[in-house]
């Protein structure tokens, strides 16, 4: 019953915003140019679906989006896991990664073109930037907060290191790990957007750049809701997956 | 048959640029198969004790000795059940219990069977594939215990195990632990600051006192069991330790007005 309200309302604030803005445009008050109708977003949407460049353009920043995450996060694991792990390596790496940390994906652009050159490389490399740091200070953070009794309880129970780091210190670190990779994904997800608009061509970020060439507003909009649906589908597949890993956590005080 | 020997046990903590004398020329042997509790109030340093024969912490001055060998390290011949639990959240029940055989390297089929043993003797069988959140206080207590006798240790050592248990839980959980031990021949230390649980379960009452931590008064309990807490002699035997008791509790709480606590 209350789910039921919870959908209505849900829905009525999308639904007479669509309505307000199809009104606004049907009354002619602004240009097409400017603000094009939801009808006409629509419309356009289903042309671009139908002749098979929206499919190639959803893979083509997918496939970035993944090889760039799983490059930056599998770099970012290992690393964070030592620097957790071992106070000497934390000394030695530290420094660097605060230095490195603060400087924005979109920042790395003009040395990722000069050093990759155009096309796919420089935006995986953007994109495994965006999703390394997330990651590596979750996961050191993740290691470091171990609570100390797990340990005593397995140095009690026999374990050597090995296990411990392995049965104890990994396990113990995912929630930390997990919430770090969702946030490194998100990013990895708005920098493949940026990364498009400069150095590939196609992909949904190149294609509302080239539709604001042609002055096609309608293309551009509907490009944005797709980049927004695909963004939400992915965190709803992240959280799907963290759920069903750290089914032992949820609802866990500490 | 002496099972566990303290000689001189000293330990110092540096603690905001004072030293506290947690424990401070401790002597006591433990023999086997024998049920000591180590009572105090808190701060009397009874868990600096327990931790020094885990060999979580390493003493000042002065040794322990388990089965002639100096405790340098924790091990599983002396598993400890701790107040918190300690069980792994991301293991299932029968996973945390599975857990020290997994590392002892035995076969799956040895580990199965085991397992499958101590679930039923605990009564956890039902729980096996719950993860520890999904368990009550009392419940996990009984997996920490399951996954010490799992791996078979000779010596339990339990620092305030049911501290956090209401008290009919607490009680059967206790009623559970002397069945255990009768079944088992476990060498158990128990840390409690209740009174009446230590005449409850003890052979021996090890009194501590507050600061600097040391033997203050060593009381053989002889009633046979099941003990009733409502009898003459647990009642006269709980005024006497409850006024040994009290003395350390009112050093700890002047100390605390003085903001030392």
């Amino acid at each position: 019953m209350f789910q039921v309200r919870a959908i209505v309302r849900g829905t009525a604030v999308p639904l007479l915003t669509l309505l307000l803005w199809e009104g606004i445009c049907r009354a002619g008050l602004v240009s097409a140019i400017i603000l094009p109708a939801p009808s006409a977003v629509v419309l356009r949407w289903i042309e671009w679906l139908l002749s098979g460049e929206l499919l190639v353009d959803t893979l083509g920043s997918l496939t970035r989006v993944s090889l760039g995450f799983l490059l930056g996060a599998g770099l970012a694991l290992p690393l964070g896991l030592f620097m957790g792990a071992s106070p000497k390596v934390y000394d030695y790496f530290n420094p660097l990664v605060q230095v490195l940390r603060p400087i924005p994906p979109i920042a790395w652009i003009p040395m990722s073109i000069l050093w990759f050159g155009l096309g796919n490389p420089p935006a995986i490399f953007l994109i495994a930037i965006g999703a390394f740091f997330p990651v590596l200070m979750n996961t050191i953070a993740g290691v470091r907060n171990v609570d100390g009794i797990y340990l005593r309880a397995a140095r009690n129970l026999g374990a050597g290191s090995s296990v411990i780091f392995r049965r104890v210190i990994l396990p113990a670190a995912t929630p930390y790990i997990f919430a770090g990779m969702r946030i490194g994904i998100g990013t990895a997800f708005i920098v493949v957007i940026v990364s498009e608009m400069i150095a590939v061509n196609n992909g949904l970020g190149y294609r509302i750049l080239e539709a604001r060439e042609y002055m096609w507003s309608d293309k551009i909009i509907a490009g944005m809701i797709t980049i927004g649906l695909l963004g939400l589908a992915i965190d709803i597949g992240m959280n799907a997956i963290n759920n069903h890993l750290l089914r032992w956590h949820r609802g866990m005080d500490s | 048959m002496e099972k566990i020997r303290i000689t001189g046990l000293q330990k110092i903590f540096q603690s905001a640029g004072q030293e506290i004398h947690a424990l401070q020329d401790i002597n006591l042997s433990i023999a086997e198969v024998e049920f000591v509790c180590l009572l105090g109030p808190s701060g009397c340093g009874k868990s600096t004790l327990l931790n020094a024969i885990a060999g979580f912490i390493e003493a000042s001055a002065g040794e322990v000795v388990v089965d002639g060998r100096i405790v340098d390290a924790p091990g599983p011949d002396r598993g400890v059940v701790f107040q918190e639990y300690a069980l792994f959240p991301w293991m299932t029940v029968g996973k945390n219990v599975a857990f020290g055989l997994e590392i002892k390297g035995l076969s799956r089929g040895d580990i199965d069977e085991r397992v499958n043993a101590l679930l039923h003797t605990l009564n956890l069988w039902e729980f096996r594939d719950r993860f520890p959140k999904d368990l009550s206080g009392g419940m996990k207590q009984r997996v920490a215990i399951a996954r010490v006798l799992a791996i078979d240790s000779p010596i339990m050592l339990m620092d305030e195990p049911f501290g956090a248990l209401d008290a009919l839980t607490r009680r059967s959980l206790q009623d559970e632990l002397l069945r255990i031990r009768r079944e088992f021949c476990k060498t158990i230390i128990f840390v409690t600051h209740s009174i009446e649980e230590a005449i409850y379960l003890a052979d021996r009452i090890v009194v501590m006192t507050y600061r600097p931590g040391t033997i203050k008064f060593e009381q053989q309990v002889a009633m046979p069991h099941p003990r009733d807490p409502a009898g003459a002699e647990f009642n006269e035997l709980k005024r006497i330790l409850g006024g040994l008791v009290m003395e350390e509790h009112e050093r700890h709480a002047r100390d605390e007005m003085r903001g030392e606590g």
